[in-house]
């Protein structure tokens, strides 16, 4: 056990020193030409999405990176796939520039034939961004992980857990009996039980990936607004589509309410149907986005020092505040879960 | 605010897309391969669990039972035996009482027979003692007298008297 932890930790050291150099030589890069360190753009272009999966910047400024394909719709050019190198560096390609600078940047634009970007018709992005290769490697590992557990059950039967399953048993019946049931109820819960699986495992993989800073990890999938977005849709979505009639009732008539209290609590009611799910995208986001800020700025304390001691202090916080993430990634998922589960079992009150 | 102008909090449209169907896609699949079995195995083997449970209080429930029913059968058969035996004991009191009853009676009987036997044989012995002593006395008496005393029955009369008053059973 002791060995193993010790490998553990020495991987996950490995694994913080390997980011740090590459940050560092893309840093010095930057510093040699700019000379003032800007640490909120650095930090800003880690936590937001990408067209390509940065890995590292070279000693002569190339950059080493993963070029993401690009899909474009717009009116009058139709349909458009490429990858993200022929954008990069600022080259125009069929049209299509990606911003660098300005209220724009990091969006797609079309240009005109004389270089002039046109910022009123913006073509609609489909691009597999940076989030969506992070999301969709998540996907992968999750269904290998799941579908081979799923074929051992099938292949112990209903004898003890052996293996994996003795691994993601607990944490399956941890969803089931201290989510799912306890919000809804004996009866129903089987319904919702794929649904708070899948977003359970979905937030937790995304999120333990997102602390791993290593490429084809470290995508900042759970902190980005558009899947936290997507994530809380759902179960707004469920929510109102599994709502009785006495969730209804309580909405636009809640019983006891005097009628001339009704057109303000009408929308009152109204405006918490959509804070609830609200709150839930914008808790994970800011969650996770957090974390990632916290550890990106110990890591550029060293940058603004422009000293290699505060290295020692940097890397025990980062150290510190991982270990306080895996904590998070864990916790942010179940809360995620748990308000799901909560929201849909009050839209499905139990009738006494 | 830097952060809040950012795109960080504008969801682009791509990446709603996308996680939208990665999601959808994740949920499906999951839901069909991964959910369905484990779910349904796990059920199976915590029913398996309460069935085995459950059986076993049965099973204990039924042993505590026949125990107790054994028991009942043990204290019947254990009073059954009693009366039998005690009736058996009054039997053979009765038996024995009745046969002891028979017995002294039989024996009374016989005592009672061979004490009438005894009585008359003792009587039938007198008598010929009688006879005897009065024969002898009568030939005494006429020995001594020499002479023939005639055989009268005044004289064997007188002669009984005398035998009479004379008490043998002083003897």
């Amino acid at each position: 056990m002791k060995t193993k932890k010790l490998i553990g930790f020495f991987f996950f050291l490995l694994l913080t020193g390997a980011t740090i150099s590459a940050f560092g030589q893309e840093l010095q890069e930057k510093k040699e030409s700019e000379e003032k360190f800007d640490a909120s753009t650095f930090i800003l272009e880690h936590i937001a999405d990408s067209h390509e999966w940065h890995i590292l910047t070279k000693e002569n400024g190339d950059n080493v990176a993963i070029y993401l394909p690009v899909i474009l719709y717009s009116k009058e050019k139709g349909l458009d796939v490429f990858s993200s190198k022929k954008l990069a560096d600022g080259q125009e390609y069929l049209g299509y520039k990606l911003e660098e600078e300005g209220d724009l940047k990091d969006k797609i634009v079309s240009v005109n034939s004389e270089g002039i970007a046109d910022e009123k018709n913006l073509p609609l992005d489909l691009s597999m961004t940076k989030a969506v290769m992070g999301m969709l490697f998540a996907a992968i590992i999750g269904l290998l992980l799941f579908i081979s557990l799923a074929r051992s059950y099938k292949k112990t039967g209903i004898s003890h857990p052996k293996g994996i399953q003795s691994f993601l048993e607990p944490v399956i019946l941890f969803v089931r009996d201290d989510i799912a049931i306890p919000n809804l109820g004996l009866h129903r819960y089987e319904r919702y039980m794929p649904y708070l699986l899948t977003a359970f495992f979905f937030i937790l993989i995304n999120n333990l990936m997102g602390l791993i800073p290593v490429p084809p990890f470290g995508a900042n999938v759970t902190g980005n607004i558009a899947v936290t977005f997507v994530l809380a849709t759902f179960t707004f979505i469920i929510t109102q589509f599994s709502g009785n009639k006495t969730y209804w009732k309580h909405i636009f008539a809640a019983p006891g309410v005097p009628f001339w209290l009704l057109p303000i609590m009408i929308p009152v009611e109204i405006i918490g149907l959509f804070s609830k799910p609200f709150a839930l995208m914008i808790r994970l986001f800011a969650n996770i986005t957090a974390g990632h800020i916290i550890v990106l700025s110990l890591i550029c304390l060293i940058f603004i020092f422009n000293s290699l001691s505060v290295a020692p202090v940097s890397i025990f916080f980062v150290i510190f505040m991982d270990f306080l993430e895996l904590l998070v990634a864990f916790l942010q998922a179940y809360i995620f879960t748990l308000l799901s589960s909560l929201f849909i079992g009050m839209a499905t009150p139990e009738h006494h | 605010m830097i952060l809040l102008s950012s795109s960080l909090v504008t969801p682009g449209v791509g990446t709603i897309f996308w996680s939208a169907l990665i999601f959808v896609l994740f949920l499906l699949i999951l839901s069909k391969f991964a959910w369905k079995p484990i779910l349904s195995a796990v059920k199976a083997r915590d029913e398996m669990i309460k069935g085995s449970l459950e059986s076993a209080a049965k099973a204990r429930e039924d042993m505590l039972k026949l125990q107790s029913d054994n028991e009942t059968i043990l204290r019947k058969a254990r009073e059954e035996r009693e009366g039998i035996l005690r009736e058996a004991r009054e039997v053979r009191d009765k038996m024995i009482a009745e046969a002891k009853g028979k017995a002294s009676e039989e024996a009374e009987k016989l005592i009672e027979k061979a004490r009438a036997g005894i009585e008359s044989e003792k009587r039938k012995a007198l008598s010929e003692i009688h006879m005897q002593v009065a024969n002898l006395s009568v030939d005494i008496a006429s020995m001594l007298l020499g002479e023939k005393l005639k055989q009268t029955g005044e004289q064997s009369k007188l002669i009984d008297n005398y035998l009479k008053e004379i008490d043998f059973n002083k003897n």
